[in-house]
């Protein structure tokens, strides 16, 4: 029972993670580096708040979340790829913006309880002993996070538009020489990754805690996009990366709480450690990881015709 | 630094109505730590600026400034300068990190009136300090926790190993200790201010461990949302979180700043404001219980006679108390000094939990 207890926690604390990460993997692999995650998160956090809230409808808050998470990365993706401003500023300011906004339009939600995204029901299953709330008791979300790194994980390796993207994203002027539309692809990735992100806000704010309030993302944007490059892009070492980093959190507590007398500083770095420690070696074939870099990266991309 | 820079209305009235129109008579900033909307300690501080400004006769009388998120650091005595510089007449700075940056602002600008909250440092006359005994409800909380809780075990939610934080969670034990000798309390770190998420992962964690009363000193409400979820009982922190838990909240300090802004900017205005350092705390309303709710009549008699017990003078830290290695601290009777207190880095006997140092 209580191990059931335990690892529905670290669902719980996986879950946003995840869905950043697989989202930013995507943009990534397109060649574009977006530091917004961390601002497109929380407007997804504020705005799945705020429409749940007013319309009573928690999916209705979902579905915004993920709506104004692309329309903000659209933002991004109109200046960094079509104005070709530099990326890297370019995504800071957009979580630097993010913040703000986000701050500014939910000061009238700060101390509403909110309205919670609830967990799925099946009679039988879900009263399962042992796995019956893991497997069929958590919240929607949680399933949509792992179908959509199955599913990410398909497309780029096994599709055709999957290694198209790809391809852009290692080499964009052999790709825009094929005839490839280099700006149309990253503009899609781009919006994906903040539908992504938008959508692990909303899990913040609708299920993890319901709740607004500012700044309530604290940094997991960040831990995604470090989860990204330490799981060397690869879509089912960014689920290992975050389950593992959920664990090791929830562990750590447990450790606390039980009083074994380790300093809690440790521990409370310990996720971050334990993460990078085990994701670098996984990752420590350095030809596989090279392939596995995006070698456009970062790079702007001017067709020249 | 994010700037949601708001000058009220005040200056912009008396521009429009030319010489018509009375200035303000006092312009009082306040910088914050954290967004005013936290729902804590920086939304606290919040309030009572408001409340101050409103019982003063608002804006027409009292102009208010203030800066929120402003890092401790090098930004701090930047921005502090800045208000200085733009005529306020009263700064407060509202967190333990930015001691230095006040009195090193104060020095350049004798003609200001400075006050930081919770520090210990007043370098120039025109600084003063101010804190709040928030240990005094940590003690009528660990009283209720002790009466409520069938498994004699409570988990504490605790921020950083600073005085503060230990002060309150040997306050509460010594509380819960006048009720039942053997109660327990877990102490689990969060590192963190400020993290909802990681404030539920860590009251999850103590629940699924036994403990059937959760309490913290972080800002946030998510702990107390998830007792609710799970059926227990919590304390709220720093503000009345009675909405995000009707069945769940027992009841929760809230910091009332509001008296204190009020009469420290009444004396600017009527130009015998002084240097003090108080430190005051339910006697004086700078400590306020939330209502006792979700608890029988004779728990809740038990939590009033203590509070009128500590208005009447009494300091939950009076002897006997043992460290928690087994050796003595205070002999009976004897108050631990304030000097003591607020420097306090060790456990009393009865805390589960090794303190960090």
């Amino acid at each position: 029972m209580m191990a059931e207890m335990i690892l529905l926690t670290i669902a719980t604390a996986a879950t946003p993670l995840l869905l950043a990460a697989i989202g930013e993997l995507v943009v990534e692999r397109s060649g574009v580096l977006n530091l917004g995650v961390e601002g497109m998160m929380i407007m997804g956090a504020v705005t799945g708040f705020g429409v749940a809230l007013t319309t009573g409808s928690p999916w209705l808050g979902v579905f915004a979340a993920i709506i104004v998470g692309a329309l903000f990365s659209l933002l991004f993706g109109f200046l960094t790829l079509t104005l070709v401003t530099n990326q890297v500023a370019t995504g800071l300011a957009l979580t630097l913006l993010g913040l703000g906004l986000s701050g500014m339009i939910g000061e009238a939600f700060v101390g509403q309880p909110g309205v919670k995204l609830t967990a799925i029901y099946i009679p039988g299953l879900t009263d399962l002993p042992f796995v019956g709330k893991l497997f069929f008791g958590q919240d929607p979300i949680f399933y949509i996070s792992i179908l959509l790194t199955v599913g990410v994980a398909w497309f780029l390796f096994r599709t055709r538009a999957g290694l198209t993207l790809r391809s852009v994203g290692d080499n964009h002027a052999s790709a825009h020489a094929l005839g490839i539309n280099v700006i149309g692809i990253r503009y899609l990735a781009v919006m994906f990754g903040g539908a992504c992100a938008g959508l692990a806000g909303a899990f913040l704010s609708l299920v993890y805690t319901t709740q607004w309030i500012e700044n309530m993302t604290a940094g997991r944007g960040w831990i995604a996009l470090a989860l990204v490059v330490f799981a060397s892009w690869r879509p089912l070492r960014v689920l290992a990366g975050a389950y593992l980093f959920g664990a090791v959190s929830i562990g750590q507590l447990h450790a606390q709480a039980l009083g074994i007398g380790i300093p809690s500083q440790l521990l409370s770095a310990l996720p971050y450690l334990a993460t990078i420690l085990v994701l670098v070696l996984i990752s420590r074939n350095r030809r596989l990881t090279m392939i596995n870099t995006p070698a456009s990266l970062g790079r702007p991309f001017v067709p020249d015709r | 630094m994010k700037t949601r820079f708001l000058t009220l209305a005040a200056t912009a009235a008396a521009i429009a109505f030319g010489t018509m129109a009375a200035e303000a008579k006092v312009k009082a900033c306040f910088i914050y730590v954290g967004p005013i909307g936290d729902f804590g300690w920086s939304y606290q501080h919040h309030q009572g600026a408001l409340e101050a400004q409103k019982a003063l006769g608002g804006e027409e009388q009292v102009e208010l400034a203030y800066l929120e998120s402003v890092p401790e650091g090098a930004d701090a005595e930047r921005a502090i300068e800045r208000f200085a510089r733009s005529g306020c007449n009263i700064i407060f700075t509202t967190s333990f990190g930015f001691m230095d940056a006040t009195n090193a602002v104060a020095k350049k600008f004798p003609d200001v009136k400075f006050e930081h909250a919770t520090g210990f440092k007043r370098e120039s006359p025109n600084v003063s300090t101010y804190n709040s005994k928030f240990h005094e409800g940590r003690y009528v909380q660990g009283i209720i926790a002790a009466k409520m809780s069938k498994a004699g075990v409570a988990g504490y939610i605790a921020s950083f190993p600073i005085p503060e934080v230990v002060m309150g969670i040997n306050s509460f034990v010594l509380g819960a200790q006048t009720v039942n000798p053997d109660f327990k309390v877990k102490v689990v770190w969060a590192n963190t201010w400020f993290d909802p998420g990681k404030e539920a992962d860590a009251a999850k964690a103590l629940i699924d461990q036994g403990v059937d009363i959760i309490t913290q000193h972080t800002d946030s409400t998510a702990p107390m949302q998830v007792a609710h979820e799970r059926g227990i009982k919590a304390f709220g922190q720093a503000s009345d979180m009675i909405k995000f838990g009707p069945e769940t909240q027992l009841t929760s300090i809230v910091d009332d700043w509001g008296p204190y802004y009020t009469k420290r900017i009444k004396a600017v205005i009527d130009g015998n404001w002084e240097q003090i350092d108080i430190w005051e705390g339910m006697k004086e309303g700078h400590v306020v219980m939330a209502p006792y709710a979700n608890m029988p009549d004779d728990v809740k008699a038990a939590a009033e006679a203590a509070e009128a017990k500590i208005k009447g003078g009494f300091e939950p830290f009076t002897g006997p108390i043992k460290k928690q290695d087994g050796s003595e601290w205070l002999k009976d009777g004897e108050v631990a000094e304030n000097g003591v207190l607020l420097g306090l880095n060790f456990y009393v006997a009865g805390v589960d939990d090794k303190l960090p140092q």
